[in-house]
């Protein structure tokens, strides 16, 4: 879907990260794209490649982590990791499940390249 | 697709990308998320919401893959609602002023938007599309989406409630194929079962399963635009809609739709930050 738009904010959260730690260069940005949350990781990982130029990420690697869903049932209380066509409960095989993971978008971590003897981080 | 349609940049979000320098347009906080673009259409539907309740009016997300016959319904209900609810339509294209005026032939204010390389509304599109439209002592407000099965889900628009379109000639494992759209609809409507006899490799049945599977509890209604078959039980999942949403109002609450894109919502913990030191160059 948007990952060009996405990916401009997640530039700007990153470019936030690395000034706040006066780092010199990001050498890697990791995030976790649950399979749910409507961002096609190959889509997102291209786009990195746009939005990354001309910023202090320009060489930094994207690392795409892909996220099941895990649902919980309401009627048995337990938890499943299912596949994003099928959220019923492993369990019992009910439907009224909850998804707890799976929808969502995170940046993970990022790798920032500082100098040896930094000032505190 | 869309990194090349260039769908996720409209007219209505544009000034957004393009904050001050050294500044996103949310502020600085550590703790933010990727999805700012998303937060900042979140907190527009929110206004839209507020507006939409302020005047009483039901608002309805329409989606569907192109063609699925989303305008055709819309003809079809104000055929057959006669002037019994006062309903207004916001169309949504990439070009042309056809649907709305199709609305608008048939004496039903209609504001056409135009999203030229976008492929869904954004609450910032539709926020502008109501200074076209007078709200007043209207029911119901159907928004209807631009014909696609993937970007329409991910933008709340400040409406209550989606309702998503699947023809019969689309394939009946749908819902399988694209949950993230299904799994938001408040109800499912399988269109154009006048021409089920000439597809039998689509089964209603097998097409409610997959939508089942999604964990949904929403209605699985069939009709046929075109024959009229099935639209009396539409016609009264809008009433009922219609008179839950005015017992919430009355109680000085809202109606959202079921499933809430909230997840991305629910994990703003700060990211794990390491560090690869290197001799500072002289
Ligand atoms: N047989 C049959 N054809 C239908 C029915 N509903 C719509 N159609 C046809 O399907 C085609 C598309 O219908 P529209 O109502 O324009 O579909 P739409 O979803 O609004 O299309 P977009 O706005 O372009 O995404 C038209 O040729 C309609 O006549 C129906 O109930 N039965
Ligand atoms: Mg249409
Ligand atoms: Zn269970």
């Amino acid at each position: 879907m948007h990952e060009l738009s996405l990916c401009q904010n997640l530039m700007d959260q990153v470019n936030d990260l690395a000034r706040k730690h006066g780092a010199r260069s990001v050498s890697s940005v990791k995030v976790q794209i649950g399979q749910l949350a409507g961002v096609e990781p190959l889509l997102l990982e291209s786009a990195f490649t746009i939005a990354r130029a001309g910023t202090i990420a320009e060489q930094a690697e994207m690392i795409t982590e892909v996220v099941a869903p895990l649902v919980f049932c309401n009627a048995c209380g337990k938890q499943s990791e299912v596949t994003p066509s099928n959220l019923l409960c492993l369990a019992c095989g009910g439907n009224d499940t909850r998804l707890i993971r799976g929808d969502e978008l995170i940046l993970a971590r990022v790798e920032l390249v500082v100098d040896e003897d930094p000032q505190t981080h | 697709m869309c990194d090349t349609c260039g769908c996720n940049i409209t007219d209505g979000n544009r000034h957004l990308l393009t904050p001050p320098k050294g500044r996103s347009s949310l502020g600085n906080s550590p703790a933010k998320i990727l999805n700012n673009l998303l937060l900042h259409n979140d907190q527009q539907a929110d206004l839209n919401r507020a507006i939409f309740d302020s005047k009483g009016v039901l608002t309805i997300n329409l989606m569907s893959s192109p063609g699925s016959g989303k305008t055709a319904l819309l003809e079809a209900t104000i055929r057959q609602l006669n002037g019994s609810l006062k309903i207004a339509v916001i169309e949504g294209d990439l070009e042309t002023e056809n649907d709305a005026d199709r609305i608008r032939a048939l004496g039903v204010q209609a504001h056409q938007i135009t999203t030229g390389t976008a492929c869904h509304l954004d609450a910032h599109l539709v926020e502008k599309a109501l200074d076209h439209l007078n709200l007043d002592e209207l029911d119901v407000l159907f928004i209807e989406n631009v014909g696609n099965l993937v970007c329409p889900a991910s933008f709340d628009l400040g409406h209550h409630r989606n309702v998503a379109l699947l023809s019969v000639t689309e394939g009946d494992d749908k819902p399988a194929k694209y949950p993230v759209m299904f799994r938001a609809a408040d109800l499912m409507l399988i269109s154009k079962t006048d021409i089920l006899p000439y597809l039998p490799e689509f089964s209603p049945d097998r097409a409610e399963g997959c939508l089942r599977n999604l964990a949904s509890k929403a209605p699985a209604l069939r009709l046929s635009s075109k024959s009229g078959e099935g639209l009396e039980a539409w016609i009264a999942w809008l009433h009922s809609e219609l008179k839950s949403y005015r017992n919430a109002r009355q109680q000085h609450e809202t109606v959202k739709p079921n499933v809430q894109p909230e997840g991305r919502m629910l994990h703003r913990a700060e990211p794990e930050i390491r560090f690869v030191p290197v001799k500072k160059s002289a």
